[in-house]
């Protein structure tokens, strides 16, 4: 019996564009640059598009949320080989920060963001660094008690508005302004941290995933290198809760709700774990889903489960990955 | 006198809700953090027995409800840690999420509220030392303290056991003596599911069956098994009787809130003085870079 098998060739115009040949024709130029403007364009032309159904529109600031989570979690996970199991510490401490900057202290919402995003990065940090010179499994145990351990401490000593959050802070100028933060943040970081992981503090850090003890050997101090990356991605998440303090004009508990963890982490398995575009996407698929079924009520999380396992197990390399291979490559059978 | 009866209890019973976790990760090392997850699911499964099956005895209910716990590991593991047995990020996301799809499907299934209870298994109490305990929590430590004993004979004196403790030890080793590795972790997650079922089955009768207590136990079996040394069962006894006095001490003199605050200080406190908890088999070097 005659055997085939499936073989992939990359394109040539992959090939060319790669070096020198890249700006020799319109046809190489758009291939490069097509994908990421349509991404670019398409994202900063959202808000217009839903211009008639406001309530979708407020769903888009949402998604851009948890495409930060999202992306917060990718670079940990897969480019530093932490598993974060609580983005929702990240938008809890963000989201109060923001919260206490404005309301107690009389920031205006331009000064809190910025202020509460790398205040909350610096607790964010502070709080992981004891499990950050250990490996294994104790940075995604300690990640997954703390929004927890944070909801009972503000619930117990009653600070902080208590169960009712902090009310009363200041909203944004106008739409607009709402819309476009949180979309050029979201663009801002999905393309610096893709340049931020190519360059040699990226491969250090994929070095520390990979074989830590070779890191060692070079003379890099690991733990220096995950507290960078903790930093980077804490930065990320807070800016997120920061934003949404803002957006609900509420800073509470529900900050913490598990919505925070979980959803980001579909999303990047989804996605494509480690492309950083693949969280953005993968959050831009699952937050209108999970819109589309807030009738079902927690029903949602465990949907988000089965669709998470199913990934894991039978995807795992997930839609970015999947689409990268069909732009770059294209396949054929041939005789064995 | 109280504390300390009370003490005693409180950390047989957080040794109970962890021993089955320190099973898993001991043998299999898989951190399952489903582990909370299956505990809810055999109270539920006892109080469906009971309650839309008329006249089913309790003893019966309970054999069948740790039963099914045992088989949903196992098919856990069967059917899905098995392909991914190795990847450690997607090992810990996989049991995270099927944990919480349990955890909120029993939720939206209808767990809500303070409907949900299991009888005790003895009414009553009596004095011991002065202190008035109930028949219920003399049972778990009763229970509790034989499940002990009999987990060390198990391990030490079965085949099974042994074949569980050779892979814990050196996977290589044993893979060249016939043991199979995934025939031993699905034993393994049948009996730390068990184990979840069998916890819930004796300390869910003190209280309601809520879907937050899963939250809670896998957090607590977690700090217990850190604290003890991921992996070594002598350090989950001592741990959790640390951790159970350190609690009630707090709960006594502070307040209840802070349950879960001494939890984390003792599990950050473990993490900077000594990375491989009280008995950590495992050598220092590997776990800290």
């Amino acid at each position: 019996m005659e055997q085939m098998r499936k073989e992939r060739i990359d394109r040539g115009l992959k090939v060319r564009t790669e070096g020198l040949y890249a700006i020799s024709s319109y046809r190489e130029i758009l291939y490069l640059m097509g994908p990421r403007l349509l991404l670019i364009v398409g994202v900063l032309a959202l808000p217009f598009i839903f211009e008639l159904a406001p309530y979708w529109k407020r769903v888009i600031n949402i998604m851009f949320v948890y495409a930060l989570l999202a992306l917060s979690f990718d670079f940990l996970a897969n480019y530093v080989g932490l598993v974060c199991l609580g983005g929702a510490f990240l938008t809890g401490v963000g989201g109060y920060f923001s919260a206490i900057y404005n309301v107690y202290l009389g920031f205006p919402f331009y000064l809190a963001i910025p202020c509460a995003t790398i205040s909350g990065a610096v607790l964010c940090t502070l709080c992981l660094l004891p499990c950050l010179p250990l490996r294994g499994v104790y940075f995604a145990i300690v990640t997954l008690m703390y929004p927890l351990l944070f909801t009972r401490i503000i619930e117990a000593l009653d600070i902080f508005g208590g169960t009712n959050g902090i009310t009363g802070v200041d909203g944004f100028p106008n739409q607009y302004v709402e819309h476009y933060i949180i979309i050029l943040v979201v663009i801002g970081f999905l393309f610096g941290m893709r340049r931020f992981v190519n360059q040699d503090i990226g491969l250090v850090l994929r070095g520390v995933k990979d074989n830590d003890q070779s890191v060692k050997a070079s003379g890099i101090d690991i733990t220096r290198m995950k507290v960078l990356a903790v930093f980077v991605a804490s930065l990320i998440g807070c800016f997120g809760g920061a934003y949404m303090a803002h957006l609900y004009m509420w800073a509470g508990i529900s900050l913490f709700a598990l919505d925070f963890s979980i959803i980001p982490i579909a999303s990047v398995v989804i996605g494509g774990g480690g492309t950083l575009v693949g969280a953005v996407i993968g959050s831009f698929i699952l937050v209108p889903l999970s819109e589309i079924l807030r009738a079902f009520g927690t029903f949602r999380i465990v949907i988000y489960c089965v669709i998470l396992t199913g990934f894991i197990v039978f995807k795992s390399e997930g839609l970015m990955i999947y689409m990268q291979r069909k732009y770059h490559q294209f396949e054929r059978w041939v005789k064995v | 006198m109280q504390l300390l009866v009370y003490g005693i209890i409180n950390s047989i019973t957080l040794s109970l809700i962890s021993l089955g976790f320190a099973l898993v990760y001991s043998i299999s090392r898989v951190p399952n953090f489903a582990h909370g997850a299956l505990y809810i699911l055999s109270g539920y499964l006892v109080w469906i027995f009971l309650n839309k099956f008329a006249g089913f005895p309790y003893p019966l209910a309970i054999i069948a409800a740790i039963g099914l716990t045992a088989v949903v590991g196992a098919l856990i593991y069967r059917f899905i840690l098995i392909r991914i047995r190795g990847m450690e990020i997607s090992e810990i996301i996989a049991t995270y999420a099927i944990g919480l799809a349990i955890l909120e499907g029993l939720r939206w299934g209808g767990l809500r509220g303070g409907t949900f209870t299991l009888p005790t298994f003895v009414g009553g109490s009596i004095n011991f030392l002065d202190v008035s305990v109930d028949y219920q929590r003399l049972i778990i430590v009763g229970v509790g303290i034989l499940t002990f004993i009999l987990l060390y004979i198990f391990t030490r004196f079965t085949k099974i056991g042994l074949a569980l403790r050779g892979i814990a030890q050196d996977e290589r080793a044993a893979m060249m003596l016939g043991i199979n590795s995934d025939m031993t972790a699905i034993v393994s997650l049948a009996i730390g599911s068990a184990l979840a079922g069998f916890a819930a089955v004796l300390l869910l009768p003190l209280g309601n069956i809520v879907v937050e207590a899963g939250y809670n136990v896998l957090i607590f079996a977690i700090a217990v098994c850190v604290i003890g040394g991921l992996g070594s069962w002598g350090g989950t006894i001592i741990a959790s009787f640390i951790i159970g006095f350190a609690q009630l001490l707090t709960e006594a003199f502070i307040s209840t809130h802070y349950q879960m605050v001494v939890a984390l200080l003792a599990i950050i406190i473990t993490l900077l003085v000594k990375p491989s908890g009280i008995f950590g088999k495992q050598k220092e070097l590997e776990e800290r870079v």
